[in-house]
């Protein structure tokens, strides 16, 4: 056989074994594998993107979280602040209420010892008219000597008692 | 040359180079041969020997067979027998095992091996006085139809197993032959037929660039197998590349759409290359069958050379111990295996390199008979 020139018997067998080859891989072979590949990309290429939207979740949750921490520390901090002011309020209240109550107590202390005073003086003007009813009483029972001294004591008297 | 000789001209290196011929000798010419002393016998041999013909010798190996010849022991070639299928207007169909024909020395029926000649190597067919009628239709099974049915077998038994696991593993790594397979088909997918298709058209044509690519790869690497039932050259053989490069021929033409036919018959060159004489439309028609020609020469061509250079090398051997005697042949062989294992490990990359190169080229006439533009 030249090797050169095709032999027709062996190009109807290559037809026929090739056709035959070529069919069944086809159907049989390359179908499921290029199936198969594909699959695994398509897996292998979802599972990646789900990685990287669950990494973008996560750092959301995490920039979620520092929102709600910092809310909270502001919250705290109105918190505290409220606190002192009615504090310091309270504070303020409960020493003004005490100033007023103070002073009432000085001004019912001072008309009271205004009372007093006033109730003593009384008693005093009152004791000395009791003394000089007692001194006109000496006088009397003395003996007047002369009209002159009498008057002039008695006088002393009243004038001593004004100047009281 | 003498050892005296020997030694007068290269003092000290001749004690070494005789040891080396010693040991070379002993290590490598078989015992049988070294027994041999008898100088009469080794001439009787060589005279024997004389009527090796290498060219005849390379010749059968690489080419195509009506039987299956395994070895030749003595006088006795051991050889499988294959299928004889022949139709002739004058016997009608006849089908019978080549063993028939004695390994070409005998005629059966009417039919005999032409041993020389124009029609040397074919079946033809003789009347009642033994001269030739004509030949018959011969669609026998020969060595390289036996050959193709064991790659197709390895083929399937391969691919067949690797769809399987790919079925089960849906979505599971891969595994075994999957493993191995699963590169190659990738390759294919991605670095011949998408950069060559586009990646829209791809799959119309993948699974028969893969069948390509795997059909020839495989029967490059069968076709180094020394060892029957594997050896038989089939990516050799012209009429088999004839046939890989009909089908890339009938696939492009049939998807070949209006801008690629355009580019045939109207290109865009000047009119004067068009009218009065259609020159380009000539030029480009016959690249439309020179390329496919080229596909099928070059896949033949690479792995014939293969095979003859490694024969050659081989044959070598029985060339020098006809010519010189068993002992020198004994003494080349060395050589001759070492150049043979060379040339068998580049046909390896060259069966690579050729699988590649026909499914490369195929997937560029497929995207040249799809693209849209230039």
């Amino acid at each position: 056989m030249g090797f050169v020139t095709p032999d027709y018997g062996t190009i109807f067998w290559m037809v026929i074994i090739f056709g035959i080859t070529l069919f069944i891989l086809k159907k049989f072979a390359w179908k499921p594998i290029l199936t198969s590949l594909k699959d695994r990309e398509n897996t292998i290429a979802e599972a990646l993107s789900s990685a990287d939207k669950a990494r973008k979740e996560v750092e959301g949750l995490k920039s979620n979280q520092e929102q709600i921490i910092a809310e909270a520390r502001r919250e705290k901090d109105i918190i505290l602040k409220e606190a002192r002011e009615i504090k310091d309020k309270l504070l303020a209240d409960a020493k003004s209420i005490a100033q007023v109550e103070g002073q009432k107590i000085v001004e019912s202390a001072r008309t009271q010892i205004e009372a007093e005073k006033t109730a003593a003086i009384n008693e005093m003007k009152k004791q000395i008219v009791d003394l000089s009813v007692l001194v006109a009483e000496k006088i009397i029972q003395r003996e007047i000597k002369e009209k002159k001294d009498q008057e002039d004591m008695v006088n002393s008297l009243i004038n001593d008692l004004k100047l009281k | 040359m003498t050892m005296a000789t020997l030694e007068s001209k290269f003092p000290g290196k001749a004690k070494r180079i005789a040891f080396l011929l010693v040991v070379l000798t002993l290590g490598l010419a078989s015992p049988k041969i070294y027994a041999e002393e008898n100088q009469e016998h080794i001439a009787a041999e060589s005279t024997h020997k004389t009527n090796f013909d290498a060219g005849k010798f390379v010749m059968e190996h690489v080419s195509d067979a009506f039987e299956w010849h395994i070895l030749t022991y003595g006088h006795t070639h051991v050889s499988i027998p294959l299928p004889i299928i022949l139709y002739s207007e004058n016997s009608g169909l006849n089908v019978f095992l080549s063993s028939k024909f004695h390994h070409g020395t005998v005629a059966y029926k009417n039919f005999r091996i032409e041993q020389e000649g124009e029609n040397e190597g074919k079946i033809v067919e003789l009347n009642d006085q033994g001269e030739i009628l004509g030949l018959p239709i011969d669609l026998s099974i020969t060595k390289a139809v036996v050959g193709l049915f064991v790659s197709v077998i390895v083929i399937l038994l391969i691919f067949l197993n690797v769809a399987k696991s790919a079925k089960q593993r849906a979505g599971k790594a891969p595994k075994g032959l999957q493993n191995l397979i699963e590169p190659l088909v990738l390759f294919i997918r991605d670095e011949v037929a998408v950069p060559a298709i586009g990646k829209a058209k791809t799959d119309q044509f993948l699974p028969f660039l893969l069948t390509l690519f795997f059909f020839i790869l495989i029967n490059n690497f069968l076709g180094l197998i020394p060892i029957f039932p594997f050896g038989a050259n089939v990516t050799g053989n012209i009429a088999v590349t004839l046939v890989l490069a009909l089908f890339t021929f009938v696939v492009t033409t049939l998807n070949g759409n209006k801008h690629y036919w355009k580019e045939i018959y109207n290109p865009d060159v000047p009119w004067w290359l068009k009218y009065p004489l259609p020159l380009m439309p000539i030029v480009e028609l016959t690249g439309v069958f020179t390329k496919p020609f080229v596909l099928m020469v070059r896949l033949f061509a690479n792995m014939m050379a293969g095979h003859i250079i490694v024969t050659v090398f081989v044959s070598l051997i029985f060339i020098f111990s006809s010519l010189n005697g068993p002992v020198v042949g004994g003494m080349v062989s060395p050589l001759s295996v070492a150049f043979s294992v060379f040339i068998l490990l580049l046909d390896v990359l060259v069966s690579f390199i050729q699988a590649y190169v026909f499914t490369l080229l195929s997937a560029l006439y497929f995207g040249m008979a799809t693209s849209e533009h230039h």
